[in-house]
């Protein structure tokens, strides 16, 4: 069970067929506090690469993208509620979605915790 | 509601927060720095400025719908309503108080000749019901200024009704679409490009007509990368959306080649000209292929802006899209100035109307008196002497703060916040020590394509020593983060404005929208 990142810093975890996906603790920090985090709905197939989220904080809005293609299975929805749990624990209680992946190769092209860790202090 | 029971209780909330700087007052004010509660907690049951006659006895019809309630106004003495309006105003943050260096706005001097012009009897009091035959002076003021707009642009129509820079984008991009669908191609070209440092409102408009918005990102020089454009358009493609300068404020450089391009893959260029004020007399969009830009009369022609509007988007319109400039036409004939209002009298397929009557009549008054009391050549003076302040802005701060790009720059100055690695102090922490110094922070965290942004757009109103003001304190405020030792102050600030840091997060997360009376007072008008 080993998490991928995106060049765009969103994460996925895999366990069996679904993934679970959020935005790294890098994505948060330059965020600020969110404010409001809209999920995607349970069914949506969705592209690798397509805007399935927005993540909207104090500074701006962002648009979060499926880092695989598959179904959605589910949204997490108490962010609604609870948008600061993106802030507080990214990898954790802040995921955003759920999908089962219609390709595992999808995985192959992204990066794994070293690779990302240097795409971030290459950032900055 | 905490927040509204907080307010009722007592005036020092904001002021005493965190730090204190000064003793507490009996009061919550500081000398002449009033605590202003609202309207409706000022009211006292029973109290009225007026007096108003008994109704006169009548039968009503409302069949029951009488309201028997509260009718929840406050009830206040003429004096009381006459100190909290001006309380209020005094409180206000404007253009006729100091340098205002909003970027990607344009807060400008709005001269006060615009003002008498639209006072004049004959002007001012005008109604837009009036015969015809009455008001054709105020028709030839339109067409005047119609001309006038055509003229800077290198336009041949101009569409006038719009009422707001977005509400012209809209009606531009409708003409597109009424253009696309002559063609029989609306169905086919369904994707509007728009660059990455685009205004917010320039995706917005082109969602809302059903559009899907892919964006184009920028190059390293802060401009549109002109391979993802053209590797982007195809027969897909309705058209681009562009900011010329852009929200870089930086001039697109490519942008002959940009509409060529567009143009040969048959879609349309929309022109965002919220920035003309840069270019305004220098430059005529007509002349780099543009097929429609709005105009912010609130901006670039100096009409009032914000609160003080409203504001004006006449739409130019290229020889393809001028048949659907939305109805009113105005248009003279053999007996003179005329309102056309329907397809027999117009030569063209109008998209319909956006706006009730002519357009904002008191803001083209306005903007035509701006004009004729610039001139031709005193509107090119208007656009060397802003891009000129905005490059002595950057050129005085750019070994202190970090220029985005490499200048020179157009109309705004724009700034990372590269100078703020490691000093604890952040983008926001930084406009917020502003205030303190009497400014009106910047644009910031916008446009979102560079890290920390700091947007300056000092215009051309403000005189040589009131900007090296503004820029000594810039540079102190950047002397002082980099000293590595000021984060806490920074964090602390505003020290000295009537609210200290607001709580933005928990303003987003719980906004409260509107006052609700609190049960002691509900109980007290029962």
């Amino acid at each position: 069970m080993t998490v991928k990142y995106s060049n765009e810093h969103e994460w996925i975890r895999v366990e069996g067929e679904v993934g679970t996906v959020g935005i790294s603790p890098y994505a948060q920090e330059q965020l600020g506090d969110v404010v409001f985090v809209e999920v995607p709905q349970a069914g949506r197939t969705v592209a690798k690469g397509e805007s399935v989220a927005v993540v909207e904080s104090v500074k701006a809005a962002s648009d979060i993208y499926s880092p695989v293609s598959g179904d959605v299975t589910d949204g997490n929805a108490a962010l609604a509620d609870a948008p600061g749990d993106i802030n507080a624990d990214p990898m954790g209680k802040g995921w955003i979605f759920k999908i089962k992946l219609a390709n595992k190769a999808d995985l192959d092209g992204l990066m794994d915790q070293a690779a990302y860790d240097a795409f971030v202090k290459s950032l900055s | 509601m905490a927040a509204s029971q907080d307010r009722s209780l007592g005036r020092s909330g904001g002021i005493v927060a965190g730090e204190s700087t000064a003793p507490a007052t009996f009061t919550g004010n500081r000398a002449l720095q009033l605590e202003e509660p609202l309207i409706f907690e000022m009211g006292q049951p029973g109290r009225c400025g007026v007096d108003l006659p008994e109704p006169p006895k009548v039968k009503d019809r409302l069949n029951g719908l009488r309201r028997t309630g509260d009718v929840g106004l406050p009830g206040l003495s003429e004096p009381q309503v006459v100190q909290h309006y001006t309380r209020l105003s005094q409180k206000n943050y404007a253009i006729d108080m100091g340098v205002y260096p909003l970027g990607s706005c344009t807060m400008k001097h709005n001269p006060r000749i615009n003002e008498k012009v639209a006072r004049l009897p004959g002007i001012g009091d005008l109604h837009p019901l009036q015969p015809v035959s009455t008001v054709q002076g105020a028709l030839e003021l339109i067409d005047a200024l119609a001309h006038w707009l055509k003229t800077l642009t290198g336009m041949p129509a101009v569409a006038m009704s719009p009422a707001a820079g977005a509400h012209g984008e809209m009606c531009g991009m409708m003409a597109i679409a009424a253009a696309l669908d002559a063609k029989g191609e609306r169905a086919q070209r369904r994707i509007v490009l728009a660059p990455e440092s685009a205004h917010g409102t320039n995706p917005a408009t082109a969602a809302a007509l059903g559009f899907t918005v892919k964006p184009i990102p920028a190059n390293d020089h802060g401009r549109v990368d002109l391979a993802a454009l053209k590797a982007a358009l195809g027969p897909d493609v309705a058209a681009i959306m562009l900011t010329n300068p852009n929200t870089c404020g930086l001039f697109e450089s490519e942008i002959v080649e940009i509409s060529a391009a567009v143009h040969a893959a048959g879609a349309y260029f929309y022109c965002d000209g919220a920035n003309f004020n840069a270019i305004v007399g220098r430059v005529r969009p007509g002349d780099l292929g543009v097929d429609c830009m709005h105009i912010n009369l609130h901006k670039t022609f100096s009409t009032p802006h914000g609160g003080g509007g409203p504001g004006a988007g006449p739409v130019v319109l290229s020889q393809a899209l001028a048949p659907y400039a939305p109805y009113p036409w105005i248009v003279k004939d053999a007996n003179g100035w005329t309102v056309a209002e329907d397809g027999a009298r117009v030569d063209g397929q109008p998209l319909g109307r956006l706006k009730a009557f002519h357009g904002q009549m008191g803001m083209f008054t306005r903007a035509l008196a701006y004009i004729m009391s610039h001139g031709a050549d005193g509107l090119k003076q208007v656009a060397e002497d802003a891009v000129l302040s905005a490059n002595y802005v950057m050129a005085a701060l750019k070994d202190v703060m970090t220029p985005a790009f490499e200048g020179p720059c157009m109309h705004e100055a724009l700034f990372d916040d590269g100078f703020l690695k490691d000093t604890g102090v952040s983008t926001l922490d930084f406009a917020k020590a502003m205030i303190d110094e009497g400014y009106h922070p910047m644009t910031m965290y916008f446009p979102l394509v560079v890290h920390g942004a700091m947007l300056i757009e000092p215009t051309e109103s403000q005189a040589k020593e009131d900007l090296d003001r503004f820029i000594g304190a810039l540079r102190s405020l950047a002397e002082k983060a980099k000293s590595g030792t000021a984060a806490e102050d920074f964090k602390a600030a505003p020290r000295y404005a009537p609210r200290r840091r607001l709580d933005e997060t928990l303003a987003a997360r719980k906004p409260v929208l509107r006052w609700r009376p609190s049960n002691s007072l509900k109980q007290a008008a029962e």
